[in-house]
């Protein structure tokens, strides 16, 4: 990093809230925000009035093509009545809604607004499975998609590439899904909020009720291994390996930090926050990291003065389980090639000393890409609140939470670390 | 040949003639495939065209079950999974391709430095008419 950065002013975080992530047929892009909005306004403990919101920072990615329409930005300011004040659509992919939650940061801080809406909302789930993933391949470098990789595809080769250099297996991915889901369990939000072992039950009663044979699965990972519960989608990611398609949305209030105290009494500071981009597959000097979450990780860390070792609790962009455990290394949370044996270890359990999505991540809470930036930052917003419920991890003295959000294949990645004091 | 532009669409061009071509900077020597009209090494903008063998090794591969609709009219699906996979060129620089040769639905013996050889797939006709860079052992 050439020059220290720094915020004009301090930013706080004083209302955060999510509409349900899944598959509705029933809702749409105004609706899935309505939710988002009406829950953040309920999470601001001192009220707040709609009235007051100087701007609106909107995260949207693939709107354009599953709904043919993509001027969201003021179509959500007039949902929620906010013209004719001024609403600005952001693009990173499935990162859009964390450079929302940038660009809202920014206005505050320069001094220019005092009270910004961020979020982002998406709309995927009425769309084929086929022209979701052409959809999604609009955020992939086209050397790439003529080459006939997939989203998956790309993660799949990034996954053989961290297995020959560093000696991990499928089994080692296979980690990362069964926590993810054990945390999803305990998130009501989570779009599959149930466990592999749930998963498994269910399946097992089914056989039964229907006079099949008994799958004999002794544990998770006999049932991850077998191919008609878990197929290949573009090897080694299989069906567990990789998030849902998802409709939702998400937003969070920020304020300038001296307002904050009217809000709550409990604000969240923004601390850290960074962006960077990173190249196709074809032209990076590392096919196992990415060189924009190190950018980004590089940059808040620098406007905190914070290490990655002061970051009790992280949101990661788990879009397929290997991206997980290369994001822990990238964040300098695990040393390079060491991730999938600190997830072997427990160590990003819920009960573990790093909890990484305890939300249920990316895989188990779902992937409404536009809305999944803001959406990280609500989970740590409850954690860190210690207002997760059953969830809630047992961290004494929990201040300081990070969300990592990825663009694309890697093209554009955030961190934004978050303080209570 | 000097002439055309240090572009995708060049090197789609030079691609449906059989040949992978990259760019050389002339000021630091820097060789990318595909081509780049700026070099990010040290961001001269004078380049010439270079012809690779079109030798290499894998660098990084997958089996894609569910692909996009152009490979599925390909006769790829589930059951028949295609290769795509990342090329590190006997020249330095590296490429995405599609694998041929390699069986989709054995990953485990497609192993990570077998060394391929360059292939173009020439696919649709006229207007549609592309040509897709593959490798093969």
């Amino acid at each position: 990093m050439q020059k220290r950065r720094k915020l004009g002013r301090g930013v706080a975080v004083v209302g955060a809230g999510m509409s349900r992530f899944g598959m509705f047929k029933d809702k749409d892009s105004k609706y899935l925000f309505a939710e988002a909005f009406n829950e953040m306004r309920s999470a601001v403990d001192k009220g707040m009035d709609p009235g007051d919101i100087d701007a609106l920072y909107l995260g949207n990615f693939t709107n354009d093509f599953f709904v043919r329409q993509g001027h969201w930005g003021p179509i959500i300011a007039d949902l929620i009545g906010l013209t004719p004040k001024p609403a600005t659509r952001t693009e990173g992919a499935c990162a859009s809604s964390a450079l929302a939650l940038r660009e809202a940061v920014f206005a505050i801080a320069s001094g220019f607004y005092d009270i910004v809406l961020a979020g982002g909302v998406e709309e995927m789930s009425k769309r084929t499975t086929e022209e979701v993933t052409q959809g999604l391949a609009m955020a992939a470098i086209p050397y790439e998609v003529n080459a006939g990789f997939t989203f998956p595809g790309v993660f799949g080769a990034t996954a053989t590439a961290y297995f020959a250099r560093y000696g991990a297996n499928r089994e080692h991915l296979m980690n990362v899904t069964i926590k993810s889901h054990n945390n999803a369990r305990l998130n009501p939000k989570a779009q599959f909020n149930v466990s592999v072992r749930d998963i498994m039950n269910k399946r097992i009663e089914r056989a039964k009720k229907k006079g099949e044979p008994i799958p004999d699965w002794r544990d998770e990972k006999e049932f991850l291994r077998d191919p008609k519960a878990n197929p290949v989608v573009a090897w080694p990611m299989h069906l567990y390996d990789c998030c849902p398609i998802s409709d939702g949305a998400s937003c969070v209030l920020l304020v300038a930090e001296e307002m904050a105290r009217n809000f709550t009494d409990s604000p969240l500071y923004v601390a850290g926050i960074g962006q960077g981009s990173g190249k196709g597959l074809h032209a990076k000097e590392d096919l196992t990291c990415f060189e924009a979450t190190r950018y980004a990780a590089q940059e808040a860390y620098d406007l905190s003065g914070l290490k990655p070792e002061d970051v009790q609790i992280a949101e990661v962009h788990d879009c397929f389980s290997i991206a997980e455990i290369i994001h822990l290394e990238d964040l300098g949370f695990f040393p390079q090639g060491e991730g999938y044996k600190a997830v072997e270890e427990g160590l990003t359990r819920l009960d573990g000393p790093k909890p990484i999505n305890t939300s249920g991540g990316l895989k188990c809470k779902g992937h409404p890409v536009g809305a999944t930036g803001t959406g990280q930052v609500i989970e740590i917003w409850k954690q860190l609140r210690g207002e997760a419920g059953e969830r809630q991890v047992p961290i004494k003295d929990l201040r300081i939470g990070a969300t990592h959000n990825l663009g694309g294949t890697g093209g554009t990645c955030t961190f934004t670390i978050l303080e209570r004091r | 040949m000097e002439e055309k532009h240090f572009s995708d669409i060049s090197y789609e061009q030079f691609l449906n003639e059989e040949k992978l071509m990259g760019s050389r900077c002339k000021q630091c020597g820097t060789f990318y495939v595909p081509p780049r009209p700026i070099c990010i090494k040290c961001y001269a903008s004078e380049m010439e065209w270079v012809q690779t063998k079109g030798k290499g090794k894998l660098a990084a591969f997958t089996c894609i079950a569910v692909g996009p609709p152009f490979m599925m009219e390909e006769g790829y699906d589930r059951t028949r999974p295609y290769v795509s996979g990342v090329v590190e060129l006997e020249e330095g620089a590296r490429v995405v391709a599609r694998i041929e040769g390699v069986d989709g639905s054995k990953p485990e013996t497609i192993k990570i430095g077998t060394p391929l050889r360059v292939e173009f797939l020439h696919r649709g006709e006229g207007e549609d008419s592309a040509t897709f860079l593959a490798f093969r052992p």
